[in-house]
């Protein structure tokens, strides 16, 4: 295929030179292009940030020496609301400090474990090039410091984490971070950037189970969290802590995961990335909505906001995000714009899911009818049914109305006076003062005309056979009959 | 439990005989044990022999003791070759304990050299890793529990509390079945042979491990690598050089029985 595609290309450009076809432009050449030479000007202190912060770009032009101190501290921290856990950190955070340097830069690294861990611990950068990660030369007991150097030799986006014996402990307690090895140009300037991490956990007790949890080494075999959280708490990045943003700003990621067990399906909810360096690598790939980071991979995403409104980001793999914790919150201030997206413009009822089972009787009628075999009980049931969805509200369940604003149907006096009255009120309603059963009422009914002349049949039969009425049968062509004429008694409406 | 109630009966028949012996120790059985760590040159178990083990950790008053009757060993003596600038750094003085490292706590920041010349000094040594590893596979009731999970537990959930806090009195935790106290949950001990734990500094290599570290005696490898609690402690062990000292590294003493 290949070949092929080299062969077109010749022949339309006319070119027959032997030029290296591989390397094209955008290939940036890896590592073996990413010694810039020997480190120039002083030393540089590289800045480190807790999330979701992230350092300054380095603003430099030629590669330095940059040195890193980065303490391991071991601390109780919550996990979620009453709930606390025992988090190994680099930098005292989950996830541990952000790091940027600059493609070729010599990072001389210190790891310093504070004199009160329990624990030895050492550093995998993925961002090294080296056996280990830079983690056997890096193993330092508690109270002891640790210095190697390495050239970054690769641009991208990599996470670091601790190596040492159980590394599936380390890393679930919180043990990883993010190191930005910038390219010789830099990054494209954006207004703001985030660092967002996904990491599982796993605890003896349940989701949310008060007090402090300890480790649970089954659940962490079995790959099966007690939590998913962004940045190392639930709420780390909601409420108050929320990521804050502007309308018209363009907004760059710097996603994470950490693990050690679990990949994300990283999504924005109601958000298109505009660009996602996948794996946290060189190339973009635009117009992406959801975007999937390995377990101890990154990606860096961009996209401009152009609506208010709070943006939920989530593992897609959804349940996570609602039982499990992995959700975080970006908040877009600023002027609405109704043409991109409108906000809500309608909210009506819809009973679309209402015509099974609840009105099979109404169904039945209805095809009685249309052959001529329509019964009176047939009537009465699709009549209850239809009472129910439309008299029920005013004059009650069983028909026993409200005392002094709705009159009763049951046992009706005003009914069996005249049973005829049941059909003319609800199609034409009924304006002014009656006597029901020895009292008064003076209210409006309006008009039911939206029924079908079968469904007042239907009403007005079910209504005179009901709660001690004198029974009786109205049918379709009464109710049409009585459409057409008006009584004095009827209502305008409301 | 058993045990040790059955050993104070003893104590108390036969009176001050026994007082005068070193009632410091329990009897450890040895036989044929089953270590996490896969020794290439082991088949069938590793071989355990009958050994006596201190019931607690040496405490601050203990090593106190030793070290006024062996001022060489006085923090402000020692040759920083056998103990770093850290070495008995919370004790108040050089001779006094001070309100940092009570009497009946277990002492801490010694380093593998002062704690094998403690042992020495009591006609005894500091116990080999098989030795120690036999002695805390018990639990109160077993003498092996450590194919429980809930045991394992236990003491993950001690590993994973930062020593910021200070430690406990030696000998508060229950006996195990053996009748020795604080195996877990209080102090890391050195062993004897800590510096054969040669845990690759990077724990994944365990296809590929440097064999020129391990001399003599083959490759190490974890044979039973769910049990993290134990894989946890050779890691710390295998940190750390003879000379080095932390907050909560402490140690017992062994001996060969008769």
């Amino acid at each position: 295929m290949a070949a092929t595609l080299l062969l077109l290309l010749g022949a339309c450009e006319k070119k027959s030179d032997d030029r290296p076809v591989a390397a094209t432009s955008s290939d940036t050449g890896g590592s073996a292009k990413g010694d810039l030479g020997p480190p120039q000007g002083p030393d540089v202190n590289a800045v480190l940030t807790s999330p979701p912060m992230v350092p300054p770009p380095t603003g430099r032009k030629a590669p330095a020496r940059v040195i890193v101190q980065l303490d391991v501290i071991e601390k109780e921290m919550p996990i979620s609301e009453g709930v606390t856990y025992t988090f190994w950190t680099f930098g005292g955070t989950v996830p541990g400090s952000f790091i940027r340097v600059r493609q070729g830069d010599t990072v001389v690294f210190h790891l310093r474990n504070m004199p009160d861990s329990k624990m030895p611990h050492n550093i995998d950068l993925h961002g090294v090039t080296g056996p280990g990660g830079g983690a056997a030369s890096s193993f330092t007991a508690p109270g002891h410091v640790s210095r190697f150097s390495f050239k970054a030799l690769n641009a991208g986006l990599y996470v670091y984490h601790c190596a040492t014996a159980p590394v599936g402990m380390h890393v679930a307690n919180g043990m990883y971070g993010l190191i930005l090895v910038e390219p010789p140009e830099g990054l494209s300037k954006v207004d703001r950037e985030y660092y967002v991490m996904q990491g599982d956990f796993y605890t003896v007790g349940k989701f949310r189970e008060k007090g402090h949890q300890p480790f649970n080494m089954e659940a962490a075999i079995d790959e099966n969290p007690t939590y998913v959280l962004f940045n190392g708490a639930e709420g780390a990045l909601t409420g108050d802590k929320a990521l804050p943003a502007k309308v018209g700003e363009t907004v760059r990621l710097y996603v994470g995961n950490g693990g050690p067990n679990l990949v994300s399906s990283f999504h924005v909810i109601g958000e298109i990335f505009d660009k996602v360096w996948f794996e946290g690598g060189t190339k973009y790939n635009e117009n992406v909505q959801t975007t999937l980071i390995p377990a101890g991979g990154a990606a860096m995403m961009e996209f401009r906001l152009e609506v208010p409104g709070s943006y939920v980001l989530v593992d897609h793999s959804i349940f996570r995000a609602f039982n499990k914790g992995a959700l975080a919150i970006l908040k877009a201030d600023g002027p609405e714009n109704r043409a991109i997206y409108s906000g809500k413009e309608v909210d009506a009822m819809y009973l679309g899911d209402r015509a099974q089972p609840s009105l099979q009787a109404v169904a039945a009628a209805a095809a009685s009818a249309s052959t001529g075999e329509l019964s009176i009980e047939q009537q009465i049931a699709a009549g209850k049914e239809l009472f129910a969805g439309t008299c029920s509200t005013c004059h009650q369940p069983e028909g026993q109305g409200l005392e002094g604003v709705f009159p009763p149907l049951a046992k009706s006096d005003f009914i069996a006076a005249n049973p005829k009255r049941v059909p003319e009120i609800i199609l034409h309603g009924l304006v002014g003062a009656v006597k029901v059963n020895g009292k008064d009422y003076n209210s409006n009914m309006p008009p039911m005309s939206q029924l079908t002349d079968d469904e007042v049949a239907n009403i007005a039969t079910f209504v005179l056979n009901s709660w001690g009425n004198p029974g009786g049968h109205v049918t379709s062509a009464d109710a049409a009959a009585i459409r057409k004429a008006q009584p004095e008694t009827a209502s305008a409406g409301h | 439990m058993r045990r040790s109630i059955s050993a104070a009966m003893f104590l108390l028949c036969t009176g001050g005989v026994l007082a005068a012996a070193d009632t410091g120790f329990a009897h450890l059985t040895g036989g044929s044990f089953r270590s996490v760590l896969k020794y290439e040159d082991v088949k069938n178990g590793t071989r355990v022999a009958p050994f006596d083990l201190q019931r607690r950790p040496v405490t601050n008053g203990d090593f106190l003791a030793f070290v006024r009757a062996n001022p060489q060993w006085r923090r402000d003596n020692v040759a920083r070759v056998f103990a770093e600038e850290r070495y008995l750094q919370h004790w108040q003085g050089p001779a006094t304990l001070g309100p940092n490292a009570l009497p009946e706590q277990p002492v801490v920041w010694v380093s593998w050299f002062a704690a094998n010349a403690y042992c020495k000094a009591r006609n005894a040594r500091l116990p080999t890793w098989s030795e120690w590893e036999f002695a805390s596979a018990a639990d109160e009731t077993r003498r092996d529990a450590r194919s429980d999970p809930a045991w394992r537990e236990r003491i993950l959930a001690w590993y994973s509390r930062p020593s910021n806090k200070a430690l406990a009195r030696a000998g508060l935790q229950a006996p195990n079945a053996w009748g020795v106290q604080d195996l877990h949950g209080l102090v890391w001990e050195w062993t004897e042979d800590y510096s054969a734990l040669l845990v690759s500094d990077d724990n994944r290599n365990q296809g590929d491990p440097d064999k020129l570290k391990f001399c003599g005696a083959g490759a190490l490898s974890m044979s039973d690598v769910e049990n993290y609690a134990v894989l946890m402690r050779v890691a710390m062990l295998s940190s750390l050089n003879g000379a080095d000292a932390t907050a909560n590294l402490g140690f017992r003493c062994a001996r060969d029985s008769p």
